[in-house]
């Protein structure tokens, strides 16, 4: 039939109808270079027209592509620059106002989330990148679809402990100003190492310092096709398996490269990268841990997890790069605790502790992702888990990044429920014993060496 | 340019009747057709030639699904370049 077989034609429609296949995310990157100006309520305007006229028409070619080509795209965002990299002189106060009309400008434009409240601080603070991150807390409380990031360190810069410590603090604020909506803020809050600049994923997509005026990135899915793949592979070894895993990612990329290219034609944007990222959602079938589990492990979780991990993880880049002509952003799978029904599950039977998370972070993008803790947690241990991470990353080489909900008033065996792709998440146990001191200390952890590999 | 329509459910009178009266409705012509029926369960797949269509692809696509949930049938209505790019390198 016309080259494609029948039996092609049914993989692809059972992949979308059966199997949760879609394209997560059509992030529109828009440059906010030019909306400098002298005084707030200027950039403000700027920034709200530049936005809604060069993402005017995102979210109707968004759901034409989807109708035409019958795959859904679940979301049409938008990433801008860093706003702490805006030209201009600002207050905490002023960047609420920034907040606010990017808030506004999202709703506009119907899009469900917009990124780049963000400040890149690995070596050091401008003023203005200090005042936005102060700014945090009540931007993210006051408004709905706004995301903040802070990259905290890289591997060439090191890790700007200060910036930790001051993030344990706005964390912990940002969980008491939401405190009657299970400290959602916080869900919209990352912090990275060695932050990717062309992340169409959020909460934590902007628009990097090296990105063109205005781009395209889309981001993939597909935890539920190459759970199913597996699942037909029957009992086969690992170098079977792997090739299983290839041969699904190469087909899911296909059609992020797809949907990228004609999105980025019809909108007369550049084309930036595709993300060949395996995202779950809370829906049953659309799990990153039952992937792991499908390869042989009772429990996500127990031993072999890490190792399972490394394999998707690797198997899932490796199919996915042939078939796109630019990759990009995060790229792997993501483990987020509160959108994966398998993970949810596993933290709840007590096979999946932070300890665990944390070492299975080391072989897959992101990091502590979603990851609900004591309302009562102290700072100073939050900027722990933070510099724990982080580390990983910097040692590592690669992107880490941690969104942690300490839940205000709500401690271990209760639960914080989000609603929507981001899920719910049972409250997460944590070591008793302080790490204050460490984190008074100050200052920045020196970048790693990189020869003497062991 | 084609768009390749996927029809399945039970089988039932006048289904490739229903399906090829709005092709020509529409002005997409009909390139070729394969059906099958295993027991009671119908499947037939449609190459269609959208190029002189008289609609928007976008509105053809909802008055096809509006056929196939009046007659208890999964239609679906997808551009082919979306097979072939999964399946053809």
């Amino acid at each position: 039939m016309n080259l494609l077989s029948a039996q092609d034609i049914f993989e692809t429609i059972n992949m979308i109808k059966e199997e949760n296949l879609d394209i997560r995310t059509i992030t529109m990157g828009i440059s906010l270079y030019d909306c400098a100006a002298d005084g707030v309520d200027t950039v403000c305007d700027r920034i709200y027209d530049k936005i809604t006229k060069r993402a005017e028409k995102l979210v109707s070619v968004g759901c034409d592509i989807e109708k035409e080509y019958g795959i859904p795209i679940i979301n049409k965002r938008v990433s801008v620059t860093p706003i702490s990299l805006v030209g201009g002189r600002y207050s905490p106060e002023d960047y609420v106002k920034i907040a606010a009309t990017l808030d506004r400008a999202a709703h506009t434009l119907g899009i469900n989330f917009i990124g780049g409240y963000s400040a890149l601080v690995q070596k050091g603070f401008t003023d203005n990148a200090r005042n936005l991150i102060i700014s945090i807390p009540e931007a993210l409380a006051s408004t709905e679809r706004v995301c903040s990031s802070v990259n905290v360190a890289s591997t060439k810069a090191g890790i700007n402990m200060d910036a930790v410590a001051m993030m344990g603090d706005i964390i912990k604020k940002a969980a008491y100003l939401t405190k009657d909506n299970d400290s959602m803020a916080c869900a919209k809050l990352v912090v990275f190492a060695n932050v990717p600049e062309d992340n169409p994923f959020m909460a934590g997509a902007f628009h990097g310092v090296g990105e063109a005026e205005t781009v395209i990135n889309v981001g993939v899915s597909g935890p539920g096709v190459v759970s199913s793949a597996i699942k037909r592979a029957g009992d086969c070894n690992f170098s079977e398996l792997a090739d299983v895993i290839k041969k699904t990612a190469f087909k899911i990329t296909r059609m992020g490269q797809l949907v990228a290219t004609e999105a980025s034609r019809r909108l007369d944007v550049p084309f930036g990268i595709v993300d060949l990222s395996l995202a779950p959602t809370p829906a049953v079938g659309d799990s990153v841990a039952h992937i792991l589990e499908g390869m042989g492990l009772e429990k996500c979780g127990t031993h072999g997890t890490t190792a399972a991990l490394a394999l998707l993880n690797d198997a899932v880049k490796k199919g996915g790069v042939m078939a796109s002509s630019h990759v990009g952003g995060l790229s792997g799978a993501f483990i987020p605790v509160s959108e994966d029904a398998g993970m949810i599950d596993a933290v709840k039977v007590g096979a999946l502790s932070i300890e665990k998370l944390e070492a299975m972070t080391a072989v897959c993008s992101v990091g502590l992702d979603m990851i609900a803790v004591p309302g009562d947690t102290p700072a100073s241990t939050i900027c722990g888990i933070i510099a724990d991470e982080i580390s990983i990353g910097v040692a590592n080489t690669k992107t880490t990044a941690v969104r942690i909900i300490p839940a205000y008033g709500k401690g271990v065996g209760e639960s914080v429920e989000f609603g929507g792709l981001l899920g719910y998440a049972p409250i997460m146990k944590l070591s008793d014993y302080s790490c204050a001191d460490f984190i008074a200390r100050g200052g920045r952890i020196p970048a790693p060496i990189h020869s003497l590999k062991n | 340019m084609n768009a390749i329509i996927t029809v399945v459910g039970h089988d039932s009178k006048g289904i490739i009747s229903k399906v090829s009266a709005k092709c020509a409705e529409a002005g997409a012509n009909i390139v070729e057709i394969s059906q099958s029926v295993l027991k009671e369960y119908f499947a037939m797949i449609m190459v269609i030639d959208i190029t002189e269509l008289n609609m928007p692809f976008t509105a053809f696509v909802d008055e096809m699904k509006t056929v196939g949930e009046s007659s208890d049938l999964d239609i679906r209505t997808m551009h082919e370049d979306i097979f072939n790019s999964m399946h053809r390198i």
